[in-house]
């Protein structure tokens, strides 16, 4: 295997859902080591959650998400087939290893502090104090291997009077700040798909490690890193914060529009939607659309965002009587920044995915060949090496005999007490 | 280093060459850790909402301006910018004249990474692709941010961040239920290059803390913004089935949704898992008849009457204040929390107590607040020492004290129009 920009480095992760593992995913598929902790038997939850319905290939989907001291009855896991092929799970472990330790129990944490030893990051996702309680919070860490980075991620963070609140990704956009942005401003705030503020905490925690990493090796000194998702999500709001600030005004949702641009929103075609959007060429932008009326002088000016509707009416009967690829393709050829509005179910044959052979086949034998998305960017000299995902548990004998030395008999007694 | 404080980028130069929101969140978060990045901007493409003849205050575009008044210089004003160009370093360089090229160059010299989010043939154009960045200095890294990336065949394609929600699958899904695809509030595909860019930069610039050599990074904001949506890729993958918009509800647990407030425009979400959840909610709600109806007891009942469950509970939510009702149902142990406009955010007790909000004195725009660090580190924190800076604030630092240019020869510069005073006036108003 190529050297990734992260090899070298040893990563424990604890986390769970999607915060955290998107986050391990990143830098597994960048080169580190991640060794993925998983509860025995039931393992991650995202082995078993997901956003959608009836996920895994075939049966039928698991229970809703639960929480790490919530975890689903022994007994409606252990005869689980779907374990191993929940989309979500696969989605975000890639090229992890995975071992399966109950750091509830005292020996189990044992391990999990000899372990330590062998890291470089430990990535964790708990419910704030949960660590602590553990006797396994940074304090204690830090005492036993001197500089190493821990980054915990929770909805509010680890300090302040919210810190103990119940979260999850609708509250964390609501609380955010995001989704009073979002949707028609006649209709109640609508969340973004699929979790978006657990991805936004996750990229957070990834570049703050990268951070931390860069400043330990430079000077041998760890660090504790707290990421708060609510705080992920009020860091993107664009201008909205300094917008209030600086005029009192509150930015208000604008539905299918964009905020300030004119013209700059989702439209109706003959087959589907498109985004519409001049350059800064209006009088190319009114030949295509073929719409003279759009250079009158109020609209051939930066302040026809005052005559939007007028200007989208003018548009329309063009957009509206092609479709989307024609739109698409036009507007390329002129020079616009119009789209068209795809399905994820339209991405893996897309010309330009398929040319910069983007979905990346992965055979994984519970599951099948499935395609995933690829590397979110390419690097010239480190490229990404994305693997496929590990069984519950597959890389105990790796980590625990050739890693941590423990004997057969030592591993055969801690499995009769499920730590591992 | 600072001397006085610890930070995590201390020493690493970064020149950024990004406009708007994606190349510039990148570079934001990087100067909050510490780097000193050096924004190029030129009087024809700045950045900053160009030069606006001043307007009555409160009127046209007042909104983004400080007390609604574009000011004298609104480039130096402009709200959107101040915000993530906080920290950073300002110079103009107009890099179509050789000149400039030449001076950028220098730059690049004394530099670790460079930024850059044109589209893909400008850079070549202007004789600076990686290939001559990395004849001048061979441990540059340079990231180029573009809507496609830098070769197929829509690697020419014209496009902002909305194209990208767009082509990605995000519009369609930001969406109510079934409903006409709509705009994240917010510039999503933008923070989400951003935020892959800043981890690809420190990924390249720790492989070069170990190997001694850098790299080019092509970062596509549309292959950057795919993961974010993969959970519906694999489903589709998986089981061959369109992917369908639910707006704020989950598939396998009700209630889950945002519901009216007491007050204009106010709501609250809440998140419904478990049945237990449900028993704190109707004692929350206190115990009200139609709660007890037993089609509501379990997750399955409450998914299939979820409409009127929801109808229901917005009933009991509409009379009560958001923010007090979030307390309220949190210590049930309920997940809930206000929907928070900007206004109710900045006042946000718990993200006031974290100081998570910063407050900043810029020169022309005045004393205003701005989202902080984006997350807390224990021993090198980052900090926000200086507003964003005015147009060409730093040609003086950058050209005289990094690269030792004599007083006259950047004067003869700025005689030459390869730095400028003040972007362009905007020609159509």
């Amino acid at each position: 295997m190529a050297e990734g920009a992260l090899s070298g480095l040893t990563v424990l992760d604890l986390s769970e859902n999607i915060s955290g593992p998107y986050c391990t995913k990143l830098l597994a598929d960048y080169g580190a080591t991640v060794i993925k902790i998983e509860k025995p038997i039931i393992g991650d939850d995202s082995r078993h959650a997901s956003n959608l319905d009836q996920f895994c290939r075939g049966e039928p989907a698991c229970s809703p998400t639960s929480g790490r001291h919530t975890g689903l009855p022994l007994r409606d896991t252990l005869n689980n087939p779907d374990i191993e092929k929940n989309g979500l799970f696969l989605l975000l472990n890639t090229s992890k290893k995975s071992i399966t330790l109950n750091i509830d129990d005292k020996s189990g944490r044992d391990i999990f502090k000899r372990l330590v030893k062998h890291a470089d990051i430990i990535v964790e996702n708990f419910k704030p104090g949960t660590m602590k309680n553990l006797g396994i919070d940074y304090a204690a860490l830090a005492k036993l291997k001197s500089g190493i980075i821990m980054a915990s991620i929770s909805y509010f963070g680890q300090t302040g009077p919210h810190r103990d609140w119940n979260g999850c990704d609708l509250v964390a956009q609501a609380m955010g700040g995001l989704m009073r942005l979002t949707g028609d401003p006649d209709r109640e705030p609508l969340k973004l798909p699929l979790s978006q503020a657990e991805y936004q905490a996750g990229l957070n925690a990834a570049v703050a490690i990268l951070c931390a990493v860069f400043y330990r090796d430079a000077t041998g000194e760890g660090q504790y890193i707290d990421v708060s998702v609510q705080e992920a999500v009020a860091s993107i709001l664009e201008g909205a914060v300094s917008t209030y600030s600086y005029s009192g005004t509150v930015l208000n949702r604008t539905g299918a529009r964009h905020r300030s641009k004119c013209p700059a929103a989702l439209m109706k075609a003959k087959n589907g939607y498109v985004h519409m959007e001049s350059s800064a060429y209006w009088d190319h932008f009114a030949t295509m659309v073929e719409a003279p009326q759009l250079l009158q002088p109020h609209l051939a000016s930066i302040l026809r965002y005052r005559h939007t509707n007028e200007v989208e009416a003018d548009i329309r009967p063009w957009v509206e009587s092609r479709t989307a690829d024609e739109i698409f393709e036009t507007g390329q050829q002129w020079r616009m920044p119009v789209a068209k509005v795809m399905g994820v179910e339209e991405l893996d044959v897309d010309p330009q995915y398929e040319s910069r052979k983007y979905f990346q086949e992965i055979d994984h034998l519970p599951a099948g060949t499935i395609k995933y998305p690829g590397a979110p960017f390419k690097m010239s000299e480190t490229p990404a090496d994305i693997n496929r995902v590990p069984l519950l548990g597959e890389h105990n004998d790796e980590i625990y005999i050739d890693t941590l030395k423990l004997s057969r008999d030592e591993m055969g007694k801690l499995r009769e007490r499920n730590v591992i | 280093m600072s001397s006085k404080r610890r930070l995590a980028l201390g020493g690493v130069r970064v020149i950024d060459l990004s406009q708007v929101f994606a190349g510039p969140y990148a570079t934001k978060l990087l100067a909050d850790m510490g780097a000193e990045v050096i924004r190029i901007e030129c009087a024809a493409r700045s950045g900053r909402g160009g030069s606006l003849p001043r307007m009555k205050p409160g009127g046209d575009f007042g909104a983004s301006f400080p007390g609604g008044d574009t000011g004298e210089h609104s480039y130096n004003r402009f709200a959107y910018y101040n915000e993530v160009n906080r920290n950073k370093y300002a110079i103009t360089i107009d890099l179509s004249k050789p000149r400039g090229v030449d001076v950028f160059k220098r730059l690049v010299t004394i530099s670790d990474v460079v930024v850059e989010n044109f589209s893909p043939r400008v850079m070549h154009n202007f004789g600076l692709d990686y290939a001559v960045l990395k004849d001048i200095n061979p441990k540059i890294i340079m990231i180029s941010i573009s809507a496609y990336g830098q070769d197929g065949p829509y690697r020419d394609c014209v496009s902002y961040g909305e194209g990208i929600e767009a082509m990605s699958g995000l519009s369609k899904l930001t969406a109510y239920p079934d409903g006409a695809p709509l705009k994240p509030g917010v510039a999503y595909a933008d923070a989400a290059a951003g935020l892959h860019a800043a981890f690809a930069i420190m990924a390249a610039l720790r492989y070069r803390q170990n190997k001694g050599v850098g790299q080019y990074i092509d970062l596509s904001m549309r292959e950057a913004l795919t993961p974010l949506l993969g959970e519906a890729c694999m489903d589709y993958q998986m089981n061959h089935r369109p992917v369908r918009p639910i707006g704020n509800q989950h598939p396998k647990i009700a209630p889950h949704g945002c519901y009216r407030a007491k007050g204009n425009d106010k709501w609250i979400a809440i998140a419904i898992e478990s049945d237990g959840e449900w028993q704190a909610l109707r004692e929350a709600m206190g115990d009200t008849t139609w709660s007890r109806d037993g089609k509501f007891d379990t997750n399955d009942g409450r998914l299939a009457h979820r409409d009127e469950l929801d109808e229901l509970i917005g009933n009991w939510t509409s009379a009560c204040d958001n923010i007090e009702l979030a307390e309220i149902l949190q210590s049930h142990g309920i997940k809930a929390g206000a929907v928070l406009d900007a206004a109710e955010l900045v006042n946000d007790p718990h993200l006031k107590e974290r100081g998570f909000f910063t407050e900043i004195e810029h020169p022309e725009a005045g004393k205003h607040i701005l989202p902080g660090i984006s997350w807390k580190m224990s021993h090198t924190h980052g900090r926000i020492e200086r507003p964003a800076p005015c147009f060409g604030e730093h040609n003086r630092y950058v050209l005289g004290e990094l690269l030792g240019m004599s007083e006259a020869d950047i004067e003869e510069l700025a005689q030459a129009g390869v730095t400028a005073e003040a972007p362009l006036p905007y020609t159509d108003i």
